[in-house]
C-alpha cells in the first residue's frame, strides 16, 4: 500500500493523521502535556501536522508540584519555542491539603493530584477531545487499546462503549457531554520514541541522559532529593551518576544507574537493557491490574 | 536476544542507528483460534526478538510454573494471553496489537482473541493488515474455520497470505501430510480469489521454521516463517494506484497561505501537477508541497502532507484531490459488502451516516441482495444484517462522494457506518461500483415544490399541534416523540408556546385578542415550516376549538395531526411544577386557562393521549404510529 518509506516515516505520518482527524472534528481539542519524551515526541508531531499554522489547542499540564525542577524548565520552554498556550492546572484540594507522596502515600497523591486533577482541568475548560502519550507497547493490558477512546461526562471509561477502529477512517463523532482520549502514539514502541528523538533532534528533559545526582535508596529504589521538601529520615544524600527512563513526580520515580550521557548512550543501554520502561514507575506497584483500575477511574 | 545477534548495537550504536532507520514497517493479521497455537506463536515472536524483558520474562517463568500447559517449559502463550480474564471482566476485545522488530523490518501484529464476534473483530483487524497468517493445525487440516478466515482475508482485501501449518512435531514432522493440505487449501483459496499464498511447515511450541530452517523439515526448502514475513513487499509500485488525497482540513495561519492537508492514500504527486478536486470537479495545479521540514519534491501514499494550488479553488474537508487523468468516480448510489457490527440489526431505509475517507453522509441501505453464510460462502437470502453478519446492498447516500471501488484502493473504498442517535460504529463497508454514474446524469431544472422536499427529505411534512391544560405534559411528550423522529431521521422543528413568546409574540399579552393573534402566528410559522419540509411539533396551551381550527386550515387537511394531551385539573393542579395554578388561585394570574378561562377539549383530535394511562415513551411511540399512518413519516 506504501512506497519506500521507513517505519518512522509511516508511524509519523499516521500519527499527523490522527491528530489532524481530531482538530478537524472537535470543538474545543487540548493536549495533555506531561513534559516527557512521549509527550515531547507529540509535542513535535503537532507542530508538524499544522506546519504552518501553529497548532490549534492548547497545552496542558496537570501539575502535581512534586515534577522534578528540570521538567518545569523544559515545559515553559516548549510552550515558548511553540508558541502555543500553556494551561497548568494544580487540584486546589490537593493545594489546600498540601497533598503529598510521603504523607498521604502514593495511591493517594497520585489520585488526588493527577486523575482528579485531569478531571477538574478537562471540565473547567470545557475540552471535548484530549491528546495523550500512551503507546500501545508499554504493558500487556494496553495492546487493546483504541487510538479515539470514549469517556461519558463523568470521564468515565466505558469498555463495552469502545469502538472497533478500522482502517484509518475513525469515528470522532461524540454524544452530547462525552469526551475523547486520543493516543496518537499508539502504534510507536519505546525505541521508535527514542529513535524518532534522535532523528529529529527532539529537545528532551536533561534527566533523561546520565549525570552526578543526590539520590537516596528508597526500599531499593533510587530516588533523587530534587530539593529540600524530601525528608531525610537521617539518610545523607549521594552523589551517584544516574539517569531516568520515565519522568513523574520526582519522590515516585525511581532513577537507574547509568553512565550514559549522550543520546545514542541512552538508546545503546535501552537496546541492551533487561528491564521493562514502566519498572521505575512505582505508581505499578499497586498491584496488577492497576492501569486498569485507573482507567476507568479516568486516569489517561 | 536468543535470536537477534547484534553486536553493531553493543559496538557501534550510530552505525546500528543508521541501519534500523531504515526499516520497512509490515502489518500482519494471525487467523486462528487458541486451540491453534496463535499465541504461542506470537510470544515466541516477541521472546526471540528480544522484546521480552527479564522483569516480564521472570513472571512468565513463574506464571509457566503454575498454570503453564508446558510442563515448566517456559509457555509463550501467556506472553500474549491475559485476554480471557479481561473478557470475564466484560472489556470488549476486538483486537490486541503487538509490536516486534527484526534488522529489517519492524511489525505490528493484529491478535484477534475468541470465537464470538469473531467477525467482527477479524474483520477490524484485516482491514490494517497488509498480510495474513492463517494457522493450521496440521492434525486437523483445513476446517470450516480456516475457510472463514480466509473468506474475511479475501473480502479485505489483503493480498498476502501465510498459511502457516502448526504443530507439525505431532504429526512426525510428515512431508506427505504438509503436502495434502497445502494442496486442499490451494484449491479452495482459488475459488476466493486469493492468490499470493505461501504455505510453511512449523511448530511454534518447538520453535520449527519459526525463526531458524530446521533439519526436522528437511524436504521443506522454503523460507522461515520470519525470512518470509521480512520479504514480503507491500511497496506501492509507481503508477499501480493513482493519486489521492481525501482532505482532512484547511490549513489557513494567515491570508498568505492557504494549503490543503491530508494523507496521501494513492499514487505520488509533485509540484507542476494537474489535479481535480471531487466532487466538485474543479481543476488546479500543485504549487507546492509542504512540510515542516521543507518544501518537498515529491510526496508518495502514505505520507501526510499540505498541498498549496496555483489559484483559489474552492476545496474543503471532505474532498479528495486526485490525479486529474484518472480522477475517482462520484456517486450516489453503490453496490457494497456491509459487515454488521452491532447489537441492533441493520434497518434497511434507516438513515444512517457512513465516514468514506474523510466524508460524513447520511446513508440508507437497501434490503440485502443476499447474506454470506461465512463458513460455505453460500449466498442466503436475507431481509436484513445481524451482528457479525455479511451481506450486498445497495448504498444510497445524500449527496454526491468520490471513491475508488475496495479493490482498487481501501481508503477510498472502504467505510464506517455510524448509527445517528448513539454515534457508535455499527458497521463498515467495502463498495464495488457505482449503480447511477453520476457521468451520465444530467440535472434537470426542477421546479422546486413541496414534493421534491419531501423527496430530499426523504419523508414527509406537516404540523403537529399538542393542545392541552398547563401541565398536562405537552412538552415533555413533544420533546420524546421529537427524539424519536430524530432517531429515524426525520427532520424536526419544535415551537414551544414559552419559547415563542420570548421572541416572536414578545409584543402580545395574555387578553383574548393577544392569544388569537397568538396563535395566528404560531400557526403560520409552523405552515412556513412544514412547507419547507420539516415536521413541525407546536407544545401550546390553544384552548378554543376556533384558533385550532385556524391552524389547521393553513396547514392544509391531512397535513394536521392535533394531538390531546389529556389530564384532569386535579392532578395537573396537584403537580403544578411552574407554580402556575397557586398563581391564578391567588388571583396573580388572570385569564388562566382552568382556572378562571375555559379549556375547550377536542372533539375529534387525531390522537388523544390520557397522561396517567400511559408514559411519555410510549405516548411518543403512538404517535409515531399515527404519524405513519397519515404518510408524515414513512
Amino acid at each position: 500500500m506504501t512506497s519506500g518509506l521507513t517505519h518512522l516515516q509511516r508511524l509519523e505520518a499516521e500519527s499527523i493523521h490522527i491528530l489532524r482527524e481530531t482538530v478537524a472534528e472537535s470543538d474545543r481539542p487540548v493536549m495533555l502535556y506531561s513534559i516527557g519524551k512521549d509527550s515531547a515526541v507529540m509535542l513535535h508531531l503537532a507542530r508538524k501536522a499544522f506546519h504552518p499554522s501553529t497548532p490549534p489547542f492548547p497545552l496542558l499540564h496537570v501539575d502535581t508540584t512534586w515534577k522534578f525542577q528540570a521538567m518545569y524548565e523544559m515545559r515553559e520552554k516548549m510552550a515558548a519555542d511553540s508558541g502555543m498556550e500553556l494551561l497548568v492546572h494544580q487540584n486546589p484540594e490537593c493545594v489546600r491539603l498540601g497533598i503529598n507522596p510521603f504523607d498521604h502515600g502514593s495511591a493517594v497523591h497520585t489520585d488526588m493530584w493527577k486523575t482528579q486533577g485531569l478531571k477538574q482541568a478537562l471540565d473547567h475548560y470545557g475540552f471535548d477531545a484530549a491528546f495523550g502519550g500512551a503507546r500501545r507497547d508499554e504493558e500487556k493490558s494496553r495492546a487493546k487499546e483504541r487510538i479515539f477512546s470514549i469517556r461519558s461526562p463523568q470521564h468515565r471509561w466505558d469498555p463495552k462503549q469502545q469502538r472497533p477502529e478500522l482502517w484509518r477512517t475513525y469515528n470522532v463523532r461524540r454524544n452530547q457531554g462525552e469526551s475523547m482520549r486520543v493516543f496518537p502514539l499508539s502504534n510507536w514502541t519505546e525505541l521508535d520514541v527514542w529513535q524518532y528523538i534522535y532523528r529529529e533532534q527532539i529537545p528532551i528533559v536533561p534527566l533523561y541522559l546520565a549525570a552526578p545526582r543526590p539520590v537516596v535508596e528508597r526500599d531499593g529504589v533510587l530516588i533523587m532529593v530534587d530539593d529540600h521538601r524530601m525528608p531525610l529520615h537521617g539518610q545523607t544524600p549521594e552523589l551517584r551518576s544516574v539517569r531516568f527512563r520515565t519522568l513523574g513526580c520526582y519522590p515516585l520515580t525511581g532513577a537507574v544507574e547509568s553512565t550514559a550521557t549522550s543520546l545514542t548512550g541512552v538508546i545503546q543501554e535501552m537496546l541492551l537493557a533487561t528491564t521493562s520502561e514502566r519498572e521505575g514507575r512505582v505508581i505499578d506497584f499497586d498491584g496488577a491490574g492497576s492501569m486498569e483500575k485507573k482507567k476507568q477511574e479516568g486516569y489517561f | 536476544m536468543a535470536m537477534a545477534q547484534e553486536p553493531l548495537m553493543a559496538t557501534d550504536i550510530e552505525a546500528y542507528l543508521r541501519a534500523h532507520e531504515h526499516k520497512r514497517l509490515l502489518r500482519f493479521i494471525t487467523c486462528g483460534s487458541v486451540d491453534d497455537g496463535k499465541s504461542t506463536l506470537i510470544g515466541r515472536l516477541l521472546y526471540e526478538s528480544h522484546l521480552v524483558f527479564d522483569d516480564h520474562l521472570a513472571a512468565l517463568e513463574e506464571d509457566s510454573r503454575q498454570v503453564g500447559t508446558q510442563g515448566g517449559d517456559l509457555d509463550f502463550a501467556l506472553l500474549v494471553d491475559g485476554l480471557a480474564a479481561e473478557r470475564e471482566q466484560g472489556i470488549t476485545i476486538d483486537v490486541a496489537y503487538r509490536f516486534f522488530a527484526t534488522e529489517k523490518k519492524k511489525f505490528i501484529v493484529a491478535d484477534t482473541p475468541g470465537h464470538e464476534q469473531y467477525t467482527r473483530n477479524m474483520v477490524t483487524g484485516a482491514s490494517t493488515a497488509d498480510a495474513a497468517v492463517i494457522l493450521i493445525d496440521a492434525r486437523k487440516g483445513v476446517l470450516t474455520q480456516t475457510r472463514r478466515h480466509s473468506f474475511l482475508v479475501s473480502l479485505l482485501g489483503i493480498e498476502h497470505v501465510v498459511v502457516a501449518v502448526n504443530k507439525l512435531d505431532l504429526v512426525g514432522y510428515s512431508q506427505q501430510v504438509f503436502d495434502a493440505i497445502e494442496a486442499e487449501y490451494r484449491a479452495f483459496a482459488g475459488e476466493i480469489g486469493l492468490s499470493d499464498i505461501t504455505c510453511i511447515p512449523l511448530s511454534a511450541l518447538r520453535g520449527i521454521n519459526v525463526i531458524e530452517a530446521s533439519p526436522d523439515t528437511p524436504w521443506y526448502h522454503g523460507p522461515t516463517l520470519l525470512a518470509h514475513l521480512e520479504a514480503i513487499d507491500v511497496e506501492d509500485r509507481p503508477g499501480r494506484t493513482p493519486f489521492r488525497m481525501p482532505v482532512q482540513w484547511v490549513n489557513r495561519p494567515d491570508l498568505d497561505f492557504r494549503g490543503f492537508s491530508g494523507l496521501i492514500v494513492g499514487g505520488s504527486v509533485r509540484p507542476g501537477d494537474s489535479v481535480r478536486a471531487l466532487p466538485s470537479g474543479r481543476t488546479s495545479t500543485v504549487s507546492r508541497l509542504s512540510t515542516f521540514d521543507g518544501d518537498l519534491d515529491m510526496a508518495v501514499a502514505g505520507q501526510s502532507v499540505t498541498v498549496v494550488l496555483d489559484d483559489e479553488i474552492d476545496v474543503s474537508r471532505g474532498d479528495v484531490l486526485c490525479s486529474d487523468d484518472q480522477p475517482a468516480e462520484i456517486a450516489d448510489q453503490f453496490e457494497a459488502h456491509l459487515v454488521w457490527m452491532d447489537d441492533h440489526e441493520m434497518l434497511p431505509g434507516r438513515p444512517y451516516l457512513i465516514k468514506l475517507g474523510t466524508s460524513l453522509v447520511g446513508a440508507t441501505f437497501s434490503q440485502p441482495k443476499y447474506k454470506v453464510n461465512v463458513n460455505t460462502m453460500e449466498h442466503l437470502a436475507a431481509r436484513t444484517l445481524e451482528l457479525n453478519e455479511i451481506g450486498v446492498c445497495t448504498v444510497s447516500t445524500d449527496r454526491m462522494v468520490p471513491f475508488d471501488p475496495y479493490v482498487s484502493n481501501r481508503d477510498t473504498g472502504g467505510f464506517v457506518i455510524i448509527d445517528r442517535m448513539t454515534n457508535a460504529t455499527v458497521g463498515a463497508g467495502m463498495l464495488h461500483f457505482s449503480l447511477r454514474r453520476s457521468q451520465n446524469v444530467h440535472w434537470q431544472a426542477l421546479e422546486v415544490d413541496l414534493a421534491a422536499r419531501n423527496t430530499m427529505m426523504g419523508h414527509g411534512s406537516g404540523v403537529v399541534w399538542f393542545t392541552g391544560i398547563s401541565g398536562a405534559g405537552k412538552s415533555t411528550i413533544a420533546n420524546r416523540t421529537e427524539q424519536l423522529l430524530h432517531a429515524h431521521g426525520v427532520h424536526t422543528y419544535l415551537l414551544d408556546g414559552d419559547n415563542v413568546r420570548h421572541g416572536l409574540n414578545r409584543d402580545l399579552g395574555f387578553t383574548e385578542l393577544d392569544r388569537i393573534e397568538n396563535i395566528r402566528r404560531v400557526a403560520e410559522v409552523a405552515r412556513l415550516m412544514a412547507d419547507a419540509g420539516l415536521v413541525v411539533l407546536v407544545s401550546f396551551i390553544s384552548p378554543f376549538r376556533a384558533e385550532r381550527r385556524l391552524a389547521r386550515e393553513l396547514a392544509g387537511e391531512g397535513r394536521f395531526c392535533e394531538v390531546h394531551v389529556d389530564t384532569s385539573l386535579e392532578d395537573a393542579e396537584t403537580r403544578d411544577r411552574k407554580g402556575l395554578y397557586r398563581k391564578a388561585r391567588r388571583g396573580e394570574l388572570a385569564n388562566f386557562t382552568g382556572i378562571d378561562s375555559p379549556y375547550e377539549a377536542p372533539a375529534a383530535p387525531e390522537l388523544h393521549i390520557e397522561t396517567n394511562a400511559c408514559t411519555p415513551e410510549q405516548a411518543a411511540e403512538e404517535l409515531l404510529l399515527q404519524l405513519r399512518r397519515m404518510g408524515m413519516v414513512s
